[in-house]
This record gives C-alpha cells, structure tokens and sequence, in this order.
C-alpha cells in the first residue's frame, strides 16, 4: 500500500506552518500523528499534493493549568493526555476515553488536534470535549479564535476549522469541586472504535444531579451534545429508575447511523444503554 | 524526492534519501534491509509492523520515513544486546508464544512498551495491551504467558 | 539418554523469528527484480469491453502491462479434486485464467498486471490503466445461485451447479426417520470465513534463460504440489527444470494450498520480460483473493426415539464453491464433511444431499477443519437443540449415543454410516475428563446463582471426530484425488555422525523443525542440535504433498519413521562386521549397536563414519547411509475430543463473553505437548473466531463489504479467555507414531460449543438459534423476539 506522491514541509512554528499552508495550495493537508491521514493515503482514498509535518512545531505539544483550565497543546499524542497527572485528577472521563482509543501504538502517535480536525463520526475524544465543555482554539492567516466544542463538529468529518486555519489548543475548563466526569463506550468490534461512546460530566449532591453535560459519539453522523438528556436528569435523585427513565430519550431526534455491526435501533438501544451507564458511572 | 533523513537504527546512524512518501517499515525492509519488522495490513491494524520510535511503540507502516528523521529507531533486529537475547525473546521461546513468527516481532514490540509503562501486568492488561496485535496462530495463550514470564525476568 | 518423545522440547525455530531472522517470501530480494501490481475488478460480475493500458505503458520506469488477452494457450490453474455428478456425469471444471480476458466473475478477479522497476512506480502506473466494465447481474449466495433464472457465473454451466453428491443409505433414513418419536430441525448458515493468515501471499518468478530454468518462491503450504500442478497443468513447463521454494511462511490454515494465479502468472512474466518479478498481496487483495473457507446453507433433521437414541440423520446442504474451483474445492463439502456426520454418536442411518455452487465470490478452499467444522458444527448443534426439545441434559443425550471405546488392535475399527472406518477411540472418556475439569455440577449451581442476580450464564458443549493424516492414495484416488496424498522423507545420516532430514510436510508454524528432530534424536540417541530438518524447497527435498489436513506428523513423521528403520537397519549391517557378530545378535538402543547381553558396542557416530570411509566393511553393502521413504498411510487418522465452554451475556447489549473455555482432546501419542497445546490453542481462538467475530458478507451485488480488517472482525488477545486443555491418549493403531494430528481439532470444537454456551444462557428465551456470528446485535435481536 503506497501512497500517492506528496511534496513535505516541516515548519518549526505555527506561523510558519500557517504560511506553507496557503504556499502549498488546496490539496495541501497538516500532518500530525498521521494515523487518520496515512491511512488513507494508502489507500489512496485521499491523495494530497503536500503535506505540512506539525511535529517538528515543539510548542504544540504540551499539557498544562492555564488558570482555572487545562490546556492541551493540539499535537499532544492521546498516550500523552492519558499519561498526564493533570488531567488524571481531574478529567477521568478523558482518562477512560483516551485508553480506549485505537490501541498502545495509535495512542502513541495520534493526537487530539488530529482527531478531532478529522472528526471522525466514532471518535472518542469529542464527546468528552463537548461533555467537558472546552474550548477549541483555531490559528489561521487571519489571526486566533475560539470555538465552543459542542459548535465546533458540523457533520461527518466536517468541522468549523476553516481552510487555512490550525487547531492550536484544546482548553478544558478545571471541574468544579463535587464535579464527576466518565467515559463509556462500545466497541466497533473489528475496528474498535465507537459504535456509541458518552461522555459525562455530573455534579451531584446527595444523589441528585446538580448540573450535568452529555456528549455522544458514534450514533450520529458528528459527536453532539445530549440535551434533552441533560434535561431529563437533571435535579433528579440519581435512581436506577430514575436514571434509567431519563436514558430513554437518549439520542431523540438524532439522525442515528446504522451498519452491519450496529443498526439504527440498536444503535439507539445502545445509546440508552450507555446513557444510563456513563450517569451511573459519573455518580 | 530525495529528502535527507538521519535515523539512529538499533544503535546505528543511518543516512539516507528517501522519497516523501516512503513509510517507515518500507525504509527500513527495503532500504535498510532490516525484513524483521513485517507488513501484515494496509490498515494500520494488525501491529506486524511495530517498532519502538524513541521507545514508543509504533506502527511503522503507519508512519513516514520522515517522520523519523532525528528519532531513535528499535526494531526486533536490535532487541538483543552483546549476543544475549532480549527477556521477551527469550520468554516468547520459553513460553511458546509463536508459531509462524510473523506476528512475533510486533508482539514483542508491543509488549517491551508496555513493560517499560507497567511492569508487572495483570493478564488482562496484558491481553488489553494487545490490541493492536494480530495472530492467527497461537491464540494469544501462550504470548500472554510469554509476557508475564518476561515480566518476572525483568524485574 | 532420556527419550526426547513426549517432552516439551523448546522450538528449534524460535531463534530466527525472535531476533528478526526468519525469511519469508516478501523478504526475497533477487538482483534485478521487478515489481507486479494486479488491477482487480471491482465488480462481482461484469463484461470488460476494453482495457486502454497506453498510459500506463508509457510512463517511466514501467515495464510491461499484461492484460487477458496477452496470456495465450494458457487454461488456468486447475482443482485437485474431481467429483461427479450423482448421476454419474463429470464435473463442471470452468477454466480460472491467470488473468481473465472477457468477463470478471468475483471482486478481486485478476484484469491486469502491471510491471515496474519499483513497487511505487507500478502502484502509480496502475492508476493509469482504465477499464471498461459493464456491469452484470451478480449472485452471491449458493441456495439462489442454484434457483431458476439466476445470473449464470459460467455460461456453460446450468443452475450454476459444479455437481451435486449424495451419501448414507436414503431409504433407510427415511424409514427410521418415520419411525422417530420426535424429530429435531435445525436451518442454518455455516458462514463464509476468510481466512487472514497475518502472512498476506508473495510470490516471485525467477526465470533464467541461460539455464531454461524456473525458480517459484511462493508463500506455499504444499511447494512440491504447486510445481506438478504448474508445470502440468498450468504452464506445460518441465518440472525438472522447475524449482518451488516456500522458504517460512507466515501461517496458512489452508488458505495456501492452493496453486494461486498468480503463482503461475509470475512464472509466466518473468519468463517474457527475461527478469525477476515479485507480487506481494496487500491485504485488501488477500481480503478479496485468499481462498474463503465454509460457506454452507443446511437443513438438518435429527430423529429420535422416545429413550433420546438417536434414529436417523438427514441432512440438505448447499456449498458454496465461489467463482472458481480451488484445488481442494470438490472434496471439502463431500469427503471432508459428509464423511464426517456420524461424529461420535451410533446413529444407525445418515444421508446427505449436498449441492455445489458456484456464485460469483471468491473461491472456497480448506480453511483450518476444512469440511470437518461443518460437520460437528451440524451435528453438535442440532443435538444441543434436541436435548432442550426433549427436556433432557445434554451431555446426558450425548453420552447415551457415543460410540462405545474401540482400540481397533483387539477390537475392530469403528465402521461409520457414510463410509469411514474410524481407528481408535474411547469417546466417553474424553467426555468425562473435559465435565470433570470443568465441574458441570457446580456449574449449574453457579448458574442458577448468577440467574437470581439476572445475569446470563450458560455452558455450551461440543464432541468432535475428525478424519486426519490425509489419505491413503488409493483410497482418495477412487473419490476423485488428482494426485496421491503420501508423504516422502530422506533421512541422510552425514559422515560425521550429524543428521539432515528431508520432508515434504511444510512447516508454517506448526513447529515441524522441533517435532521432527525430536523423533529422529530419540531413535538414533543422538542430540536434538545434531538433527537439522529441511523442507520447502523442491531443489532440497525428493518430493512432498504438503502440510494441511493434521497429516504432517502422521503422514510425514511416518515416513521419518520409515528411513530411521532403514538407517538402523543398515547400520546393523555394518555394525555386525566390526563386533564381528551376527546381526541378528544385535539390538540398537540408545546411540549404539550393542551385542545382546554383553558390553561389546558401537556407537551411532562410528557407523555413520564408516559408512563413509568403508575401508574396513561388509561385502555387499553400499557405501553411504541416506535412505528416502515414501510412506502412504493405510487409513485416515481420527483425532476427538470433548470441549465446554462457559459464557456470560450481558442482558442489556448482548455481548458474550467468554469465562471459560475446558478442551480435552485425544491427538494420539503426543510427541511435543507444548506444541500439540499451542495448536490446540490457535484453533480454538480460530473457532470461536467463527462463532462470535468472523464472518464474510456480501450484498446482493456480490460485492464483499468488510474486506478490510476495520470491518472483519479478528479475534484479538482481549476478546479471548486463557484456555483450560489437557489431553487423553488413544494411539492410532495404524502408524509407526501412534499419532493423529492436532492441527485443526481446537477449530472443529470450539465453534459449536460457543453458540451452544450462548443459547443454554439464552434458555428462558426459548431462542432454537441465532446466527454465526453471534455480534452483540443479533443476540440482543434475539431476546427481544424471544419469550
Ligand atoms: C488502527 C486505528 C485505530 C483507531 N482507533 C480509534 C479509536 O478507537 N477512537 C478514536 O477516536 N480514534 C481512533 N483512531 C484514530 C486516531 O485517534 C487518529 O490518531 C486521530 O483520529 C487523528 O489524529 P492524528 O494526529 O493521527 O491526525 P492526522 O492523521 O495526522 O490528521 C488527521 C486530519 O486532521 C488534520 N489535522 C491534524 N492536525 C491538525 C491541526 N492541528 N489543525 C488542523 N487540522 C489538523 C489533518 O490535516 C488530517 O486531515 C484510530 C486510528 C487507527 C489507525
Ligand atoms: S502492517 Fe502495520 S498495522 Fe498492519
Ligand atoms: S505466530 Fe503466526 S501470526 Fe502469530
């Protein structure tokens, strides 16, 4: 499996990615842990003129407190989010998404700016994104801006990141004392990604749902925002009954996908399923 | 075409010019002669390929050439130190964990990672850390215990 | 010095795979050497109007492009097997062109080759060629391949039918079926299954016009069998001008007995271009290409009488042989699986009714059990189904049908209903041994806990027979066999006392090596490193069937066996003359000829030299000591066994998950048990593989729609349990060994017995089936249709 020929540039900084970028013309793509891109190259599915090498960028690669936030540097691989004590304490949800993505080696090399720029409808980190509610910093020719996660996946590997732009940061705000977060997911089997993944992030207070937000990936053709949900628990005593009641309107009015491993209803069973679970699992 | 890489190989300064496209496990079978590291997928799931990039474990056919250019290359050729077998080379032995040896040297890959990250894993870990491994033969049985068995060596 | 026979020799082998040295194919460079790129259809069925190969032709570094109609006078590669009509008319036997000129017939047929200089440069160039297809009406599914009207594959074949078979006595059948008290029914799909060794196939033509001379490296399990199969068949080229290497092979399972097309393409290439050329599979192509396994649509009724004895056997299947005939196409759904149907049990009446199809898909080979799967899967599945229909323990209804213990020494061989005369064998007790280690009481304790605390638990039991150590020739021969199923191996003891051995078995994992030396080591009572086994390459070894079927160690260690004796024999010859004894006086044991009861002896190192050095020598006998053998057994072998397995279904998803998995099983005499475990262990994650992962799907188009492994699901480390195996042994009456093989069993078991784990924890549902594979969708589908 050989990819198609490219031209490659390796820029040491952003803006200097930023300007090989418009220099390389349309069919020109960023690299980063190249492990939705190389893939696809091989299979000649995607075919690009050039390819701009973000890892020699060293200042995309960091994960650090920025005030009452985590920020995480968008070519920080998925091994390096996991592995980070920041996040350990206080993002299990990312924890619990980030070790089931891929496998040990793909967890070396990808990264979060390059999953979620791919937007793959099965990724895992964007429903945590959205269920965390960060924030997405994009760089471009005509300067920095901020996307709110749960409006930055339009559609099926469609995000808001405009042509010539970089994804630069990934910033999560730092839960709030009482705050659980959890991550559930089930398996595509043969490729193991997500045929329903949720993300939750609750605070509770003597068993009853303070505040909560649900991000889904894997039913729909984008990762979304669960409202209806939240809705649905929210100031709820957290019951099996009650946290099951609420899972039944899991997914509503979602366009939900449907394949020979998972149809739509199943699907939509499972989402209910793993509703019910991430809530229980976030209590 | 022709971009100058420098990549240190097991222990080895190699220099070369390779083409943009070239991956790493086609730089290292068919320019370095290196046919350890094997090519089981165009998928990027099988995990044949793997090889340590500055001690991570990674699929090579998943990655460029120059995308390696500075880094530290292990492939299961250079495993072993002064003539004395790698503890997971010889606990994969020991424990019969290969049959047709073509998945052998990704599994062993894999696994020197995961033991650099946990070195005293549960069987599940183990099998977890697996993931990206394919073998058709053996039925993991015996690579799980090749792996514990190294594990005790290795501490 | 101790027997090395029955001990857990670590495997000679290892070393170059663990540090990076093995050589396969794919690791063969040859000087000057070209690169294949196949253009594949993309189509299930079409017509190719026209090829436009200008473009391609024309760019750098290319170096010829050959289409269909480049390949003149060449039919194709042909089947192994031919098996008739019932009514006693021949075989339909399409021709499979190395690359096909008029019409495409699966995804993956073979439409153009293009040769470059680099492998980049041929992948760019094939971009560039272009193909006209029209589209035709395609059918994938061998029940409506064979109904009126369907879009015919062949043109000359009718229905689509290579030939339908028949087998057991029907009019007895149906009168005990008559008589049944109760009649169990089972409809099923035994699914297609690709077979995924982690290899993908290589192949790299050598041709040399100075010398006239052939060389084939090929990922082959049987080289000896490519090279006559080409040569004759094939090319017409001269098979002592023609050399075959499988240097190591990265599995196989069956998928690499067949002589492929593009093995002879790359023989016919290197020999226009006048150079070298290499194709290695990607795995998209081995997807498409790779010869499938299975595929079998059954109606089964099993007849009972009031006690649960089982009456009568009736079965109607349909196979699927895909576009093309492979080579052991014919024989897997007739003499490997129809033989199979009596399995352990005293059913006194059994026919079959079985229709070969071909559907434009991929063809069907052997794939690891290879017709025996099928078999036990039918028939441990429709009586796990009987069992619950007539309220009774299902290894209860098992044991009171086995077939009672046998040695086939004192007492006769076991003669089946559909034509097996099975060796030896005590099937109750491999039954006992498995629920003893498994604890089938406290299961059912356990069981019926876990139900209270609304978890699903269940146990799923599977015995199995299987014919083995394939074949003796004359026997396959009268069934239709093209060729002999022997095996041949040289012995050459060297001056110096070391030992090379020959076989034509192929070793691609199975550790033949290891297994090998260890029988010549311990008989001659020379060291394991003083034994060096050579196989794959025809320069180096006589001849040699090949490896598949569990008959290296009963076909071709016998024939080991049968050189050991010759070199023993001789070298009592010359021993006799230096103790200047009577060779009748003789005994050999432990490394040396001694003269019985007293201490005048001759080690194995002496003979050996003297045999070269025969200064001092008895008249009449050759110099030398290198015997080949060839050894055709007399029987098949029957290796069996009893597996359990312990699942748990998650209620809310249907995911199954494996607790526990026991398999005992009886191989014969066991020369290596960490070998005879490990393959054990491979088939069993093969079978469950089936059971719950795998599974080929194709659409109505025929087109294949998870031809890659980010939809076909293999069986990976974390989806499996440790398994539990331990062994009884009955020795096969009939070979030098007493072995049976091991290298499918774990498969044939382990299928069935999952599903039926699944649906005893399904129980309350009243579920009669669910199809394989069991994903978590169709097991929740079924509870939420069940009660
Ligand atoms: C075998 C396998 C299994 C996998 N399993 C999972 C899984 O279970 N769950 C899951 O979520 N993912 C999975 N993935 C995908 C993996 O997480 C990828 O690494 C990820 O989707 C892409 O990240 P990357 O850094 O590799 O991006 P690349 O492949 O380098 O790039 C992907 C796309 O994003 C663009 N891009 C990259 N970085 C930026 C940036 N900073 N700004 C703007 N655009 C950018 C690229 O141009 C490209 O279009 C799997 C991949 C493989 C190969
Ligand atoms: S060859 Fe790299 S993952 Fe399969
Ligand atoms: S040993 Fe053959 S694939 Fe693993």
């Amino acid at each position: 499996m050989i990819p198609s020929s490219f031209a490659y540039h390796k820029p040491s900084t952003v803006d200097e990615a930023i300007q090989m970028l418009q220099d390389a013309g349309e069919d020109a793509k960023l690299l980063a842990g190249g492990h939705s891109l190389i893939p696809a190259m091989k299979l000649r599915m995607n075919s690009p003129s050039a390819l701009i090498d973000l890892r020699g960028i060293s200042g995309l690669r960091y994960i650090r407190q920025e005030g009452n936030a985590i920020a995480i540097g968008a070519a920080s691989t998925h091994h390096d989010i996991i592995d980070s004590n920041l996040v350990q304490s206080h993002l299990a949800m990312m924890v619990q998404a980030g070790s089931q993505i891929g496998d040990i080696q793909v967890r070396n090399m990808g990264t979060i700016g390059g999953s979620i720029a791919h937007a793959d409808p099965a990724a895992d980190w964007p429903a945590c994104l959205i269920a965390a509610d960060a924030s997405i910093e994009m760089k471009g020719p005509n300067g920095t801006r901020t996307v709110a996660a749960e409006d930055f996946f339009l559609g099926l590997y469609y995000t808001a990141l405009e042509e010539g732009e970089i994804i630069t940061e990934v910033k999560i705000p730092i839960p709030a004392p009482g705050t659980k977060s959890s991550y559930v997911k089930f398996h595509q089997p043969a490729s193991r990604f997500a045929i329903v993944g949720c993300a939750v992030m609750m605070k509770s207070s003597g068993g009853t749902c303070q505040s909560i937000r649900v991000g889904f990936t894997g039913v729909s053709d984008m990762a979304f925002r669960d409202t209806d949900l939240e809705d649905a628990i929210r100031g709820k005593e957290l019951s099996a009954a009650n946290v099951e009641a609420a899972s039944q309107v899991a997914a509503a009015g979602k366009d939900i996908l449907g394949d020979h491993f998972a149809s739509t209803d199943y699907r939509l069973h499972l989402a209910r399923v793993f509703a019910a679970r991430a809530i229980h699992a976030a209590s | 075409m022709g971009i100058s890489i420098e990549v240190n190989v097991n222990g080895e300064k190699r220099h070369s010019e390779v083409d943009a496209r070239l991956l790493l496990v086609h730089y290292l079978r068919d320019t370095l002669g290196l046919t350890g590291t094997h090519v089981g997928c165009d998928t990027s799931n099988c995990g044949a390929c793997t090889v340590l990039v500055d001690g991570k474990a990674v699929k090579s056919c998943t990655m460029l050439a120059v995308q390696a250019n500075g880094a530290e290359v292990k492939t299961i050729e250079g495993m072993a130190e002064n003539g004395e077998l790698h503890p997971l080379q010889s606990s994969f032995k020991e424990a019969h964990g290969l049959q047709c040896g073509f998945c052998t040297p990704g599994m062993i890959m894999t696994a020197a990672n995961l033991l650099e990250r946990n070195s005293n894993p549960s069987e599940e870990e183990i099998r977890h850390a697996l993931e990206g491994n394919f073998c058709r033969c053996t039925g993991y049985h015996n690579i799980v215990k090749a792996i514990q068995l190294a594990a005790q060596q290795l501490t | 010095m101790a027997s090395l026979i029955g001990k857990p020799v670590k495997r000679v082998e290892d070393k170059r795979f663990i540090t990076g040295k093995g050589r396969y194919t794919d690791d063969i460079v040859l000087p000057g050497m070209v690169y294949a790129y196949i253009i594949r259809s993309p189509y299930a069925h079409a017509r190719i109007n026209s090829i436009d190969t200008s473009a391609a032709t024309a760019m750098d570094g290319v170096v010829a492009v050959f289409t269909g109609k480049d390949i003149t006078g060449i039919t194709g590669v042909p089947t192994g097997w031919q098996v008739n009509f019932k009514n006693g008319d021949t075989m339909k036997e399409p021709p499979h062109p190395l690359i096909v000129a008029d019409k495409v017939r699966h995804m993956g047929d073979n439409v153009a080759v293009v040769i470059a200089t680099s492998k980049e440069l041929a992948r760019d160039a094939a971009d560039m060629v272009e193909v006209d297809y029209e589209e035709l009406d395609a059918v994938a599914d061998a029940v409506k391949a064979v109904a009126a009207g369907a879009p015919l594959v062949h043109d000359d074949v009718p229905n689509n039918i290579a030939f339908d078979f028949e087998l057991g006595d029907k009019a007895k059948t149906d009168e005990m079926m008559a008589k049944a008290d109760h009649i169990t029914t089972l409809e099923f799909t035994n699914q297609r299954i690709i077979p995924n060794a982690i290899e993908p196939r290589c192949a790299i033509g050598d041709y040399n016009s100075a010398t006239d001379r052939y060389t084939l490296y090929t990922t082959s399990q049987n080289p000896h069998l490519t090279r006559l199969l080409m040569c004759a068949f094939v090319l017409g080229i001269p098979e002592h001008k023609v050399r075959v290497v499988s240097p190591d092979v990265g599995g196989g399972f069956g998928s690499k007995i067949f002589h492929y097309t593009e093995e002879a393409l790359m023989i016919w290439i290197s020999q226009r271009i006048g150079r070298p050329v290499k194709w290695n599979s990607d795995r998209s192509e081995a997807f498409m290409t790779d010869a499938h396994g299975r595929d079998h649509i059954t109606k089964a009724e099993l007849g009972l009488d009031s006690e649960g004895n089982f009456l009568a056997l009736r079965i109607n299947t349909h196979a699927n042989l895909g576009a093309y005939l492979s080579t052991f196409a014919p024989c897997v759904p007739t003499y490997l699986h129809a033989t199979l149907l009596q399995g352990l049990y005293t059913t006194p009446a059994i026919y079959i009714d079985l229709t070969a199809a071909f559907t434009h898909t991929t063809p069907v080979d052997a794939l690891r059990g290879a017709g025996r799967p099928e078999a036990t899967f039918l028939l441990e599945r429709i009586i796990e189904n009987a069992a619950r229909e007539i309220g009774m323990d299902p290894t209860e209804l098992r044991r009171k049908n086995l077939i009672p213990p046998f040695d086939g020494v004192n007492e006769p061989g076991y003669q089946t209903q559909v034509a097996l005369q099975y060796d030896s064998g005590n099937y109750e007790a491999v039954l006992d041994k498995a629920l003893d280690m498994f604890d089938y009481k406290g299961f059912r304790e356990r069981q019926k806990a876990a139900k209270a605390e609304g978890k699903l638990l269940g146990v799923g039991f599977s015995t199995y027979i299987e014919a083995c150590g394939i074949a003796p020739s004359a026997v396959v021969g009268a069934l239709g066999a093209r060729a002999g199923l022997y095996e041949s191996a040289q012995v050459r003891v060297q001056p110096t006392g070391k030992v090379s051995v020959y076989t034509g078995s192929h070793s691609h994992g199975q550790g033949h090596e290891t297994t090998f030396a260890q029988i010549v080591a311990d008989k001659f009572g020379i060291n394991l490193e003083d034994v060096e086994v050579v196989h794959g390459d025809s320069e180096a070894v006589a001849f040699g069937m090949g490896t598949y079927g569990s008959r290296s160690l009963a076909v071709g260690g016998s024939a080991i066996m049968k050189s050991i004796d010759k070199v023993i024999q001789k070298g009592a010859k010359i021993a006799a003359h230096k103790l200047e004894a009577n060779e009748d006086d003789l005994e050999f044991a432990n490394g040396a000829w001694t003269v019985k009861g007293t201490d005048k002896s001759i080690g194995f190192g002496d003979i050996a030299l003297t045999a070269y050095v025969p200064h001092d020598y008895p008249a009449g006998v050759e110099p030398g000591m290198d015997f080949a053998s060839f050894y055709d057994p007399t029987n098949f072998t029957y290796p069996f066994g009893a597996h359990i397995a312990e699942v748990e279904v998650d209620k809310d998803t249907g995911k199954v998950k494996i607790v526990r998995y026991v398999a005992v099983d009886d191989v014969g005499n066991v020369i290596n048990p960490m070998i005879v475990d490990g393959q054990l262990h491979g088939g069993i994650a093969h079978g469950i593989g089936q059971a719950l992962l795998e599974g080929a799907i194709y659409d109505d188009d025929g087109q294949l729609i998870n031809g890659s492994f980010m939809d076909y699901t293999m069986p990976r480390a974390d989806d499996l349990p440790s398994f539990e195996v331990d062994r009884t042994v009955t020795p096969c009456p009939h070979n030098p060994l007493g072995v049976k093989g091991a290298g499918e069993a774990g498969t044939i078991a382990s299928t069935p017995a999952i599903v039926n784990a699944v649906l005893d924890a399904l129980s309350d549902y009243g579920i009669k089936d669910i199809k394989m594979p069991l994903t978590p969708e169709r097991v929740w589908r079924a509870m939420q249709n069940g009660k």
